[in-house]
């Protein structure tokens, strides 16, 4: 980590409370340069928080914010090379496509063909090119959305902010803004900071994503990372669909959950020590009552299109939500099979630097048995 | 269905329509009949000639606007800063209500208010006599004019304007600053243009009445500024020339009309000054 090049932005034990209320609890953090990031959390957890401390919508209660190694906790807004792109976009509504756009490097002192120029040039890149002309008032949703990110953009920021900005967009709209959005932060390479609270919406764009909850960062890392290995509860629970269980390992690669003993790939742990067990509905399999691991009854199904998703009852009284490509027939007793490496086991109170060290330690060992 | 609804609609224009026809229609019908006729009932423009003719008549019609361009100004620079002060406070309409007050006070109440404050042996030559200083012909001076009607027109000033900044999204102050723009930038090309519907509104609602102010040009100004209004109270109640009155009260409703058409709404080419 101490050879990497100066970090772009730099959390050093960050906090901040509203009186005595604490939203954001030591938070450190360092972002690399030309990546896309993801804050996501449910509301509340403080993403968007970081984010206007970040901007500096906001200022620190304690400890210190850098931008390319200077603490700048007091620079005000205006004085920061970063924009953002609202959640509700924030246009101004007495100015037209072009006047929004223009409005940053105006605000500059450029020269009126510098600044067509370049109000042409980002409009280019949000595909708005002939809409320079139009009215806010006369735009849709999905354009206003791009006019927001080509005004935030004329002003080559080096961070670009994106407070939950495809919140208000229909499902297809998203998806295919999602898309547009990592292309451009692929095309400029400058760092993208989202916020969201939508996962598959991180998972599908990002480079590093943030996981945080009540004013903590949770865990952060890739997002196949967060997916396949969360810390906690929260985060195995937030992060997709998950089925959770008490467990015990009783030893290295073995786990007892639901009266039996399991063979998987986690290590690392007090003998007998009491852990939470994660299974993804998507890895679990149905089977013959004879060949399953489990026997469940089935409780529910619904048609998702690709799949059908079934809850079903083991004899203990747990739950679990099974991703299936066949049809079952509910009531029907049959049989759950899943591998090894598919059982991920968390343990509880484990901080993150533990947990990526323990990772670390038998590593290369999960790494053969995947293989 | 289609008729009882129309019938029902036609019902409740009734009583505007009444209103209307009696209280505006036929006032302005008299008003222009009178200004257009001779004692004897016949067609005239005689009065209107007398009024151009005069150079008098000119001076007063000229001191009536430029007093109440005046007032105006005076009432939107101090009002502006204030309306945009009281929109950042905690309890700002409560203090709103502070600034709205005096205008449930009957307004010869407060014109007495001020003789008693700036006449000779008032509160302030009281309060300056403290200090060493002689007292001071404070009262019928064009000042004196000035302040009192700024302090009168304020509140009809500060609402519509105080209303047009509460209605701007504080998103886009962020977003302005965010972009670059301080704080004087961001009033100047964002707060401003935005809030161009509250002055045009404010302006309005102080510049016609203060083309025709009478009673505080009398009582404050000691008739020194001789406005249109107060020639029309001259006409109808002095020289009972009311035919020359309403010739004033006709010129005056014309300039009235020219300021509303002046400070519309400009619809542009989409509903562009919402928000």
């Amino acid at each position: 980590m101490s050879n990497e090049p100066t970090p772009i932005i730099e959390f050093k034990n960050v906090g901040l409370s509203y009186d005595d209320n604490s939203v954001l609890k030591n938070i450190d953090f360092e972002l690399e340069a030309g990546k896309f990031y993801t804050l996501l959390g449910p509301s509340g957890s403080g993403k968007t928080t970081i984010l206007n401390l970040i901007s500096g919508q906001l200022t620190v209660t304690y400890g210190d914010i850098l931008f390319e190694g200077q603490v700048i906790n007091h620079v005000p807004v205006e004085k920061r090379h970063m924009n953002t792109v609202f959640q509700d976009y924030g246009l101004f509504p007495n100015m037209n496509v072009f006047e929004n756009v223009a409005f940053g490097p105006s605000i500059k002192g450029k020269s009126k063909k510098e600044i067509k120029a370049k109000v042409t040039e980002m409009l280019e890149l949000v595909k708005l090119g002939e809409y320079a002309d139009r009215e806010i008032t006369e735009l849709s949703g999905g354009q206003r959305q791009r006019v927001a990110i080509a005004r935030a953009l004329a002003n080559d920021p080096e961070v670009l902010l994106l407070d939950e900005p495809l919140s208000a967009l229909d499902y297809k709209l998203r998806k295919e803004m999602q898309y547009e959005l990592r292309e451009i932060q692929q095309r400029l390479g400058i760092t993208f900071v989202f916020v969201t609270h939508d996962q598959e919406e991180a998972l599908a764009m990002s480079d590093w994503i943030f996981v945080m909850n009540d004013g903590v960062i949770q865990q952060n890392g890739s997002p196949e990372d967060i997916y396949d290995e969360p810390i906690n509860h929260f985060v195995a629970d937030f992060i997709g669909e998950s089925n959770i269980l008490d467990g015990i390992m009783t030893a290295d690669y073995l786990v007892h959950f639901t009266g039996k003993d399991f063979e998987n790939v986690d290590a690392g742990m007090r003998p007998n020590e009491r852990v939470e067990v994660v299974l993804r509905p998507e890895d679990l399999d149905l089977t013959t009552v004879e060949n399953g691991k489990l026997v469940v009854t089935i409780d529910d199904q619904s048609f998702r299109g690709d799949y059908y998703e079934i809850t079903a009852i083991d004899d203990d009284g747990n739950e679990w939500q099974v991703q299936a490509t066949n049809k079952s027939k509910v009531g029907e007793r049959v049989g759950l099979t899943f591998d090894p490496e598919d059982i991920h086991i968390m343990r509880f109170n484990e901080s993150e630097n533990d947990f990526d060290a323990r990772l670390e330690s038998y590593e290369d060992d999960d790494d053969n048995a995947k293989k | 269905m289609p008729k009882s609804k129309q019938q029902r609609q036609l019902f409740y224009i009734i009583p505007y329509g009444i209103w209307l026809v009696l209280f505006v229609i036929a006032p302005l019908i008299l008003l222009l009949f009178q200004s257009l006729t001779t004692q004897n009932g016949h067609f005239t423009l005689q009065n209107y000639a007398t009024y151009f003719a005069s150079g008098t008549y000119l001076l007063m019609t000229f001191n009536s606007v430029w007093y109440a361009f005046l007032i105006t100004i005076i009432t939107l620079v101090i009002s502006y800063p204030m309306a945009y002060l009281l929109n950042r406070l905690k309890q700002k309409h409560f203090w709103l209500l502070l600034v709205i007050l005096p205008t449930w006070i009957n307004l010869l109440l407060k014109t007495y208010a001020f003789i008693g404050l700036l006449s000779k042996t008032g509160t302030v030559n009281n309060f300056i006599g403290l200090m060493g200083i002689a007292p001071q012909q404070l009262l019928f001076s064009n000042w004196s004019f000035l302040l009192v009607a700024a302090y009168i027109e304020i509140p009809f000033m500060i609402l519509p304007i105080f209303n047009s900044l509460a209605e701007i999204n504080p998103r886009l102050a962020q977003a302005s600053r965010d972009l670059g723009a301080n704080q004087w930038q961001t009033l100047r090309r964002v707060i401003l243009p935005l809030s161009m519907p509250g002055i045009k509104a404010g302006i309005q609602a102080v510049f016609i009445p203060s083309l025709s102010l009478f009673m505080i040009t009398r009582l404050i100004g000691g008739n020194r500024v001789i406005t249109l209004g107060t020639a029309i109270e001259e006409h109808f109640l002095v020289t009972q020339n009311w035919r020359l009155g309403s010739t004033i009260g006709v010129i005056l409703i014309v300039a009235m009309v020219i300021t509303m058409v002046l400070t519309r709404e400009r619809a542009r080419k989409s509903s562009r000054n919402r928000g």
